[in-house]
């Protein structure tokens, strides 16, 4: 049995600092979404998937899949879990209302998601990827396009697949080669092998909606010469029945360290001739239109990266209370006493708890930032879409690098048996690892917060950026002696941030390589910061909170506490990594590559 | 047939946090958001699938509950409910099984014509299991309890009643009140349109005098019973563990002969 409990109460909170609930509400778009419809539906979304998913997860980590010349089996309990979950509806959270989606809010939606992959990060991947297919369709298809499909996908009756990789195109996906052959009657004709595809094939659906990457014959070479198709498992009559097998096939699937239950396939396209795609948005505009999906889909993975790391963070206190080694010091008592009393595990479990806050805040600012820019208008809206761009890769890699950080803290929480399979934890590790990897490498992610995304409005958007966290600092300056050595810390990463900033800015014109050699320990400064920045909002919110009268005090307390920690203790990490910014690219390359392999 | 049936649903602590005992009324406290009891999402479950199988008809719920609370209202509001009666008032803190009978009673003949009366057989959090039959004397009609599944054929409800052996299969006319077991269906999920749509279903709040009883009759005033004491139940004895070494079942055995169960 999974004891896996949504943080309902944590999501909350962040929802209520970060979230712009009331904002949202007044608007005409998000107008069902007001704070207590919101808490209901959380509360609801929560309990479904600790007692429908969690209870799976187990199962389909020791069971995995079976790959047969037919198809992708999932685990037996899989289908009924999948079933509720269509019945509840839940797949249309965010999705367009003109298609039967509830089309709600992304932030909260984001921190709803938590709860989904805490309970079962393999199995959540399903409807993670038909979001981001709905989301590519809503924006791109033709208006028949998104009749014939989007409904079923709205109710989760069809799923997604988002095809992008093959063999040669991993990062580089300029160096696709599945071909698009146009034919008379509109539609093309793919081939090609793509692989490393989740949920690629599965039993879990009647039909699965890929959209691929493709080349039309006088395509441009590189990204520019990149198309969108769509391309059903069954073909789909103009009345919505489904006909006959279209030519993909899942020729094998993966073995993989963790997401076992999450298909990763092999797919073939064409081997009998062709596989009948349509042509989604304009020719040669396949990049621009991934990028539309990418902020959702980076924040997803990020989330993806708390929720796992949170999962494992409440089995880890748990065990902390249960297990007994050792005496306590300073007491006279003979012990054994529950570790959680222990100096060094204590502190396991606060570096991940006021890590894990500092991520749901963060995740919960920069999905909001998606809402605001779209509920309002102009400059307004022009700069919370800034804010969502330069935040969107700090969310995928920070979330996902602290995802591992933490899974493996709980892990050793556990001693021997965190490395034993039956205590869970070493799946959450397994399972988190990869979150770094897919939707853009870290390193990928590093690149774009240096390449694009602080040159843009030519540097407005980021000085923008540290005028916000100033005006916080100032504020927590003020705010008593309580936070003095935590507004110190925060201010002293401020400093930091800012002036690897500038460094970067300056060197990164005269020569990119250094700037790019110091990428992604500049993307984790920029997170402990942000971090702190957050923190120190939570800090004085649960303060008002306290001063206001409240009967959870000790839960605001805690807040507090963590917030108090990831300031004083968390953020100066920033400072051993200033070095490796600054440096520049030379000693990287001081090592020629054969001396690499010479052992 | 259209078949219209009222459930009674009890708000409660979340029993994962259910909140202290207030050592001077020795009741619980209730100051905490309250949930819907486990305990009725069968019965809301039942009604819900009865409803459906007739081809027409609603579900209505009624509860008794401090504050004005509709937290647990609105999940089976969600479920499917059409609407609500909740009564709340101050008057009714420190009502016993009997008081709460009589307010439900009242309640649910304010809810309209119902063919069918659904409860659990106990709540989670008083289980006195005594409610349902108090509720049925009051209104004068038949009480059926433990039933595991309702049949409805025209005027008369069969039920298969369960049993420390099976069942028995009994039969009343509509309408009747029945209490159900726990875990006999399983209680569907809200959905998100259900839960939207639950924003909008009415809930009509009443008060005692709106119910046309006497203060009096309820509430501290109205108890006939009186809660002498309440202690810390003992905590259970460690089990004892046996080590199989083939020979296991025969302890088994005999240790259930020594229960007298065997
Ligand atoms: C379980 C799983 C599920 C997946 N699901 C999908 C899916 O559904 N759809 C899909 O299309 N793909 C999917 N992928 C593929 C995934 O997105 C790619 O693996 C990822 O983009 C990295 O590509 P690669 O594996 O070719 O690595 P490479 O691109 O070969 O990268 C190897 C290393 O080199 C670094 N690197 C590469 N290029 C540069 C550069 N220019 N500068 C600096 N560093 C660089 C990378 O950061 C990385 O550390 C999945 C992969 C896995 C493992
Ligand atoms: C002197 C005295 C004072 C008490 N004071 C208080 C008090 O101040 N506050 C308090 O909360 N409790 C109080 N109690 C406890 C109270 O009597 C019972 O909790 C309550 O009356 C119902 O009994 P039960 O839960 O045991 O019902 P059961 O008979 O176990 O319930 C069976 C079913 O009846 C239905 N039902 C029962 N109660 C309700 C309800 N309120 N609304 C809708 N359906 C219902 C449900 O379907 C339930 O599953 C007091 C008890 C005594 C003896």
């Amino acid at each position: 049995m999974s004891d896996y409990k949504a943080p309902i109460k944590d999501s909350l909170f962040a929802l209520r600092m970060f979230g712009h609930l009331n904002d949202l509400a007044a608007s005409e778009k998000y107008a069902q979404a007001d704070p207590e419809t919101v808490s209901t539906v959380l509360g609801e979304f929560g309990r479904f998937f600790e007692e429908v998913f969690g209870p799976v997860n187990a199962i389909g980590d020791t069971e995995g899949l079976k790959w047969s010349p037919e198809g992708v089996t999932t685990p037996a309990e899989f289908k009924p879990a999948y079933e509720k979950y269509v019945e509840a509806g839940w797949q249309g959270f965010g999705a367009d209302t003109a298609y039967g989606g509830a089309g709600w809010p992304q932030g909260v939606y984001c921190l709803a998601s938590e709860f989904m992959s805490g309970s079962n990060a393999a199995l959540s991947m399903l409807p993670g990827l038909t979001v981001g297919a709905m989301e590519l369709l809503e924006h791109w298809g033709s208006e028949e396009q998104k009749e014939k499909y989007l409904p079923r996908m709205v109710t989760g009756e069809w799923s997604g697949t988002m095809n992008l990789t093959e063999p040669q195109a991993g990062s580089d996906v300029g160096l696709s080669t599945t071909k698009a052959d146009p034919q008379e009657d509109g539609s093309y004709l793919i081939s090609g092998t793509k692989i490393f595809i989740s949920f690629g094939d599965h039993d879990l659906t009647e039909n699965i909606i890929h959209l691929v990457l493709a080349r039309t014959p006088d395509a441009p070479p590189g990204t520019r010469g990149i198309s969108l198709f769509l391309v059903p498992k069954f073909m789909v009559h103009d009345d919505g029945s489904l006909g006959e097998r279209n030519d993909v096939d899942c020729v094998s699937i993966e073995h993989k360290m963790g997401i076992h239950a999450s298909p990763t396939c092999v797919l073939s396209f064409g081997a009998q001739g062709g596989a009948v795609g349509y042509l989604v948005g304009e020719p040669n505009q396949g990049m621009r239109a991934m990028f539309t999906m990418m902020n959702n889909a980076r924040l997803s993975v990020g989330t993806q990266g708390l929720s796992i790391a949170q999962a494992s963070y409440q089995k880890a206190a748990i065990y902390s209370r249960e297990r007994l080694q050792g005496r306590a010091i300073g007491s006279d008592s003979p012990g054994p006493v529950p570790i959680v009393q222990h100096p060094d595990v204590r502190r396991m479990l606060l570096t991940m708890r006021s890590q894990l806050e500092a991520m749901r805040n963060l995740v919960a600012h920069t999905a909001a930032a998606l809402d605001m820019s779209q509920v309002t208008t102009g400059e307004e809206s022009e700069g919370w879409t800034e804010s969502l761009e330069l935040l969107t890769p700090v969310v995928k890699s920070f979330c996902t690098e602290l995802a591992v950080e933490i899974t493996s803290l709980a892990v050793q929480v556990f001693g021997g048996m965190g490395y034993i399979e039956e205590s869970g934890v070493s799946q959450l590790y397994r399972d988190a690892r990869i979150a770094p990897i897919y939707e853009g490498t870290n390193g990928i992610q590093a690149m774009d917060l240096v390449g694009r995304k602080l040159g843009i409005r030519m540097g407005g958007a980021i000085a923008d950026q540290f005028g916000r966290m100033h005006a916080t600092l100032d504020e927590f300056r003020d705010a008593g002696s309580e936070f003095e050595a935590s507004a110190q810390a925060f201010s002293s990463a401020l400093d930091q941030l800012e002036s690897t900033t500038a460094w970067i800015m300056e060197h990164g014109m005269a020569d990119p390589r250094d700037a790019l050699a110091g990428a992604s320990p500049y993307l984790m400064i920029f997170g402990y910061t942000t971090g702190a920045w957050l923190m120190a909002r939570q800090a004085m919110t649960a303060r008002s909170d306290l001063e206001a009268g409240s009967d959870d005090a000790e839960y605001l307390e805690a807040k507090i506490t963590s917030a108090r920690f990831f300031c004083e203790q968390i953020s100066p990490k920033v400072a051993g990594l200033v070095p490796a910014v600054t440096a520049g690219h030379e000693i990287l390359y001081d090592i020629p590559e054969e001396q690499l392999t010479t052992f | 047939m259209a078949m219209n049936i009222v459930v009674c649903v009890k708000q409660i602590p979340d029993p994962a946090d259910p909140g202290e005992l207030d050592p001077n009324t020795k009741t619980l406290k209730r100051d905490v958001k309250l949930i819907l009891d486990e305990a009725d999402s069968y019965g809301v479950e039942m009604a819900l699938q009865l409803v459906d199988a007739a081809g027409g008809g609603e579900v209505t719920l009624v509860s008794m509950a401090p504050d004005d609370e509709v937290g647990g209202i609105r999940t089976a509001l969600a479920m499917g409910a059409a609407k609500a009666v909740l009564v709340s008032d101050e008057a009714l803190v420190g009502s016993d099984a009997l008081g709460t009978a009589k307010v439900l009673a009242k309640a649910i003949e304010r809810a309209g014509d119902a063919d069918l009366v659904i409860t659990a057989t106990e709540s989670s959090d008083g289980y006195t299991g005594t409610v349902p039959e108090q509720v049925a004397e009051l209104l004068g009609l038949p009480s059926i309890t433990f039933a595991k599944s309702i049949e409805v054929d025209g005027n008369t409800i069969k039920v298969k009643r369960q049993t420390e052996a099976g069942y028995d299969d009994v039969e009343a006319p509509t309408p009747a009140v029945i209490s159900v077991t726990a875990g006999v269906v399983e209680p569907r999920y809200p959905s998100f349109k259900g839960i939207m749509a639950a924003k909008s279903k009415p809930v009509d709040e009443v008060t005692v005098a709106d119910l046309g009883l006497d203060a009096d009759a309820v509430g501290w005033a109205g108890a006939r019973q009186e809660i002498v004491e309440i202690a810390t139940a003992e905590t259970r004895e460690a089990g004892t563990i046996i080590e199989d070494e083939g020979e296991g079942y025969a302890q088994i055995v005999d240790f259930l002969a020594d229960l007298k169960v065997i």
